[in-house]
């Protein structure tokens, strides 16, 4: 360990707990990782373009990115709405709704997958009554849409939440003693607070919902070229031993989960850099 | 974000006339809150005790008390033991590494430590069986030694803690950054030990926020399901989780059986939420007598 490169402290414990930190990351997460990218180097640029531009693997693309960002945006709505009725009234049950907001990150994938396909199924308990609507939901895209909304309904309410219950109230009253009615105060004061937390949250449910796998195959019907999300396809090259197309199609997914992470600590960054400034 | 805002914030009451809304904007507003919720959680909710329990209680407890459920509900706690206490030393580790020291590359690590969450959890399977599969430039060698890692425990294990790794290290990440170092140093200056310090100072200002990032970290390892699918080969018996249990019940029809075997870890996912409301009060009301004295 090279001493220099960190501040000095009388508290012990650095070398060990640095070093088992860095040793059991690389091993579970890094060097396993890593691999991904050395298996899919052992092909041709061409090779790899081919394999992640079939039109299966674009359906899946468009399936599951598509249907992530709606779900992401329904979430945005809805979400916010959540946030602000937890924070700022009272209602019975209030506690219980909050500390369930959380259960789809606490149900397993699984079990939110086949409770979705029964109750949207066009027997279910909501299925038979969006049936003579003419709406499909089980077995259809509208159904990955529905799953992957499920799994990203907490990410908004709980980056929108802290930022509501941080919010200092005094500067509402301002606005409405200098003359603004509610509604001006809302979109003048408070939304332009909440922006960076609502967007942040908004990338946070898209980028969980992209790589969601095990709520989505129950309720999707898995069709090729129609409800075939791309972790499927993945999963389905790897059950035929096509481990290069799985890698490829790995590949770009990790890359673009990248590129979203990247995205929500740049909107993390913001948000707090703007409540410094305050 | 300060636990001590929160506190003082929920305190607040927003009656006040200037900043309130006109009490039909109110319930328009908590009734959509309600609908959504009620669409996405609570029937949700409801239906996978109502489905367990279609053909009464015996049938029910039948669903699990068979030899193959019984195999897979011992599986997901053997998993879970060895993945678990792993990712709660990992976490403290890290922890202590970042929150008590100064040194370069620390944001990247922060950072860094995150990523499994970004990954999808087909992903995390896959690259163990790049690794260890009979197609790796491993796998002849792990044949020729008879070491099963793909299809078999350690691979399910493996994926179990890539995808867990980062629930401990989350929650005391924040929470020990916030606390500072004066404790400790004192501790230290005053001639305690390493360990004696870490035992006495620090474990007891982290050990709620400690609970709940082990009650987090098992609840995800117990119910794991994608990672788990590509490395599992689904052997009945053998290599099958509770979440794949249920997957193969449903699959073969067997609706009541599988939101039998589902509503046992709906009761954990309760359990774990039910923890975290629990703890979050108790940490509030902690940061509130500080507040006061």
């Amino acid at each position: 360990m090279n001493l220099s490169l960190k501040q000095p402290s009388v508290l012990p414990g650095f070398g060990l707990t640095l070093g088992f930190t860095l040793f059991y990351f690389s091993l579970i997460v890094l060097i396993p990782l890593s691999g991904l990218f050395v298996k899919t180097s052992s092909l041709s640029w061409e090779q790899f373009w081919n394999i992640v531009t079939t039109p299966r693997a674009i359906a899946s693309y468009q399936l599951t990115f598509g249907a992530s960002l709606v779900g992401a945006f329904i979430n945005g709505i809805f979400g916010s709405i959540i946030a602000w009725v937890l924070v700022r009234y009272h209602f019975p049950g209030r506690s219980v709704v909050d500390a369930l907001v959380d259960l789809p990150f606490a149900l397993p994938t699984a079990v939110a997958g086949i409770t979705l396909t029964s109750i949207y199924a066009s027997n279910g308990w909501i299925g038979r009554y969006l049936e003579p609507l003419g709406i499909k939901v089980a077995f259809t895209p509208l159904g990955v849409l529905v799953a992957l909304t499920f799994i990203g309904l907490p990410f908004v309410v709980r980056t929108v939440q802290p930022v509501l219950q941080d919010l200092d109230r005094e500067v509402e009253e301002a606005a409405t003693t200098l003359g603004a009615n509610r509604w001006q105060t809302f979109w003048a004061v408070i939304v332009p607070e909440l922006w960076p937390a609502l967007l942040t949250g908004i990338a946070m449910a898209f980028a969980r919902a992209v790589g969601e796998y095990g709520s989505v195959i129950f309720i999707a019907g898995n069709m090729p070229l129609k409800s075939e999300i791309t972790p499927l396809l993945i999963m389905t090259k790897l059950e035929q031993y096509d481990y290069a197309g799985a890698t490829s199609l790995g590949v770009v997914m990790l890359v673009t989960s990248f590129v979203v992470a990247l995205m929500i600590n740049l909107l993390q960054w913001w948000s707090s850099a703007r409540h410094m400034n305050q | 974000m300060n636990p001590v805002t929160i506190a003082t914030n929920t305190d607040l009451q927003w009656k006040d006339s200037l900043t309130t809304e006109s009490s039909l904007v109110r319930w328009v507003l908590i009734g959509t809150a309600f609908l959504y919720l009620t669409l996405f959680l609570f029937v949700p909710l409801v239906a996978i005790f109502t489905e367990a329990l279609k053909h009464g209680l015996s049938s029910y407890v039948d669903s699990f008390l068979n030899d193959d459920a019984l195999a897979a509900i011992r599986l997901t706690l053997l998993v879970a033991a060895v993945a678990v206490p792993l990712n709660a030393l990992f976490g403290v580790a890290a922890a202590w590494a970042i929150a008590k020291f100064e040194f370069v590359g620390k944001q990247a690590l922060i950072t860094l430590i995150d990523m499994p969450l970004a990954v999808s959890p087909v992903i995390s399977g896959l690259i163990y069986v790049l690794l260890f599969g009979a197609q790796s430039w491993l796998g002849p060698w792990l044949a020729e030694h008879d070491i099963k890692i793909i299809f078999a425990l350690p691979g399910i294990v493996l994926a179990t803690i890539f995808v867990t790794v980062p629930f401990v290290a989350r929650e005391l990440i924040p929470l020990m950054q916030s606390q500072g170092r004066e404790e400790e140093e004192a501790a230290i200056t005053l001639g305690a030990s390493g360990w004696q310090t870490f035992t006495r100072v620090t474990l007891p200002n982290i050990k709620w926020s400690l609970l709940y990032g082990v009650i987090l970290c098992n609840a995800r390892a117990m119910g794991e399901f994608g990672a788990v699918s590509v490395v599992s080969g689904h052997i009945r018996g053998l290599t099958n989780t509770m979440p794949l249990h249920v997957e193969i019940l449903y699959n073969e029809y067997n609706a009541v059986a599988a939101f039998g075997v589902a509503s046992l870890l709906t009761l954990l996912a309760i359990v774990t939420l039910s923890a975290k409301a629990l703890i979050e009060r108790k940490t509030v009301s902690l940061n509130r007598q500080n507040i006061h004295v």
